[in-house]
């Protein structure tokens, strides 16, 4: 079987230059996906590239060999979902009410939510642990049941393919595990290809299968946690020295950091 | 449900007060004289003014709705796009130019028309409609041409200028109920295509970006919920002039009492704008009758401390 996402040659960014130059990516069906890198590198500026929020100047992006930018937006939408870093909803809806805005690509115009869309999003809050919330308003919940819900409902548009923009960060490390423990099991047991940015290179090797380390707009090293968190690549790209040694629950390379003066 | 039970209150206010509206003026006629041949003037009169009423209260305020939401900013109200000061300047050159009153409405319109098409095209950058850029030229070109009406007016200020008054502070006395009917279909329609709109509105609540990852083109639907609001205001405007507030505050107040689901909030907020105008209108012909107070003023001295009431409730807007 083929990519599930083909990245060819992309360039795009901003009005004034392009963040991306001459990125090629690839991912698979079944994929956890962590892309990381240092501030600047282009990490979310990718994913909005990747999800048609900004356009792309040259290169493409497939989604099984079909143009995403020729695909119907709402089309689209039913198959790729995207969490974004911080939402800020300055309006007072109820949990439900949001979790089903995420049956919209599923919709036609003026036709209102199904029995059927009702239980979909009950079924998605289940998933992640946030059906007691189901009538609260999100402005009263906490940030890590925010992102649980904010997850059900991208989760209700019934993706086949999930990218996230940091979920983990405005958490403390017990719901960062939480959320990320939830994330694999769905990676895991309905099969959704997950693509996410993480900053915490300890998470990144914990939970995904391939990570993307980018910098200055292309991927530097792509590949297995073990193959790209070297202290060579990390100390490389993010400038600062490192040890890396292995995780002894998980085996995995574990990033150590050196603080002090190092010159 | 609970929802049904706001409705059913908002429609049985609204009957009772329609009532109240019909028997109540300068002269009261009991509710059982009501449909008398003798009483059929003011009885046409007075439902006149209850329609207009009823058109411009759920209008304005469905239309701050929509600008509420798209523009995701509180403050956003149907004058925004410097509907009020263009149709008003416009007004104001007609009484100079010594055009005939049957004309004014359409010179009013015209000016409001005007007053869109430039607001924005200042705002458009490179295709797409920046929010702030439109705020800010809908308030520039506000400010503008205020400023020419008040030197025309105080240029050439005379007994003409006095009629402005009413205008510029808005009245429900319809003289033409053809110019009411030709309005109506601007005004419903407007309504309706917002509503068309409510499931899309929910999403852009949420930010322009949250809503293009749900599948809605957040900038087509912006640009053609803008026209329809300035569509709305711009009729309305011209048969009943400027009246401030409703489409401002009768959104905030619904949106505290059944949340911001555009789905319930726009019927609702029709609903209960409509009450909201025909029960200031009845004030506004009663209180000092035989004087008529400007609906406008009304409108704030009732709207202020009731939406002061329900935002010291605690609830978040």
């Amino acid at each position: 079987m083929g990519a599930l996402l083909k990245i060819n040659n992309l360039y795009g960014g901003y009005y004034k230059e392009d963040v991306i130059k001459s990125l090629s990516l690839k991912v698979n069906p079944g994929d956890f996906l962590v892309i990381i890198g240092p501030n600047g590198s282009g990490k979310t500026t990718l994913l909005r590239l990747v999800t048609r929020v900004l356009n792309v100047r040259k290169g493409e992006v497939l989604y099984n060999d079909e143009n995403i930018f020729k695909m119907d937006l709402k089309e689209f939408c039913r198959k790729v979902a995207f969490v974004s870093q911080d939402i800020t909803i300055d309006f007072s809806f109820t949990v439900m009410e949001l979790v089903l805005m995420g049956r919209i690509p599923h919709l036609k115009r003026l036709q209102f939510e199904t029995k059927k869309d009702i239980k979909i999003a009950q079924e998605k809050l289940a998933l992640t642990d946030a059906l007691s919330l189901k009538d609260k308003r999100i402005d009263e919940l906490s940030a890590g049941e925010r992102q649980r819900v904010v997850l059900a409902r991208a989760l209700a548009q019934e993706p086949e393919l999930l990218f996230l923009d940091e979920p983990t960060a405005h958490l403390d490390i017990g719901h960062q595990v939480q959320i990320l423990d939830l994330l694999k099991k769905i990676n895991r047991d309905n099969n959704l290809t997950i693509v996410m940015i993480l900053h915490d290179l300890n998470l990144a090797s914990a939970y995904s299968n391939r990570i993307a380390l980018l910098d200055q707009g292309v991927v530097f090293k792509e590949g297995k946690p073990e193959e790209v968190l070297t202290y060579q690549n990390i100390e490389k790209v993010y400038k600062t020295l490192v040890l890396v040694n292995d995780n002894p629950v998980t085996g995995k390379p574990n990033v150590v950091l050196v603080p002090g003066d190092k010159s | 449900m609970r929802l049904k039970r706001k409705l059913l209150i908002l429609l049985l206010l609204l009957v009772v007060i329609i009532i109240i509206g019909l028997i109540k003026g300068a002269v009261n006629i009991p509710l059982v004289d009501l449909l008398l041949k003798d009483n059929q003037v003011i009885f046409n009169l007075r439902l006149l003014r209850i329609i207009a009423a009823i058109l411009v209260g759920s209008g304005l305020a469905v239309s701050g709705i929509a600008l509420q939401a798209i523009l995701r900013n509180p403050l956003a109200e149907p004058y925004l796009l410097g509907t009020s000061s263009g149709a008003g300047l416009a007004a104001v050159i007609a009484v100079i130019a010594g055009v005939s009153r049957i004309y004014m409405p359409f010179a009013a319109f015209l000016g409001a028309v005007l007053s869109i098409v430039i607001v924005y095209n200042l705002a458009r950058e490179r295709g797409s409609i920046g929010d702030k850029s439109l705020i800010l030229s809908g308030v520039i070109i506000s400010i503008a041409f205020s400023s020419v009406i008040v030197f025309l007016v105080s240029l050439f200020g005379n007994e003409a200028m006095h009629e402005m008054n009413w205008w510029l502070w808005g009245s429900l006395q319809v003289y033409d109920y053809k110019l009411l009917t030709l309005i109506a279909f601007p005004v419903i329609f407007g309504i309706c295509v917002i509503y068309l709109f409510a499931q899309d509105l929910n999403a852009i609540c949420l930010g322009e970006e949250e809503a293009m990852h749900l599948g809605i083109d957040t900038q087509n639907i912006k640009k053609v919920l803008i026209l329809v609001t300035a569509l709305v205001s711009a009729s309305l405007i011209c048969v009943c002039g400027i009246i401030g507030f409703v489409g401002l505050i009768v959104p905030h107040m619904m949106r505290l009492v059944v949340g911001p689901n555009h789905k319930v909030l726009i019927p609702v907020t029709c609903l209960a704008a409509s009450v909201f105008m025909v029960f200031c209108d009845l004030l506004s012909r009663t209180l000092f009758s035989p004087v008529e107070i400007p609906i406008g003023v009304i409108t704030a001295i009732i709207g202020a401390p009731v939406f002061i009431i329900l935002l010291k409730k605690g609830k978040k807007i």
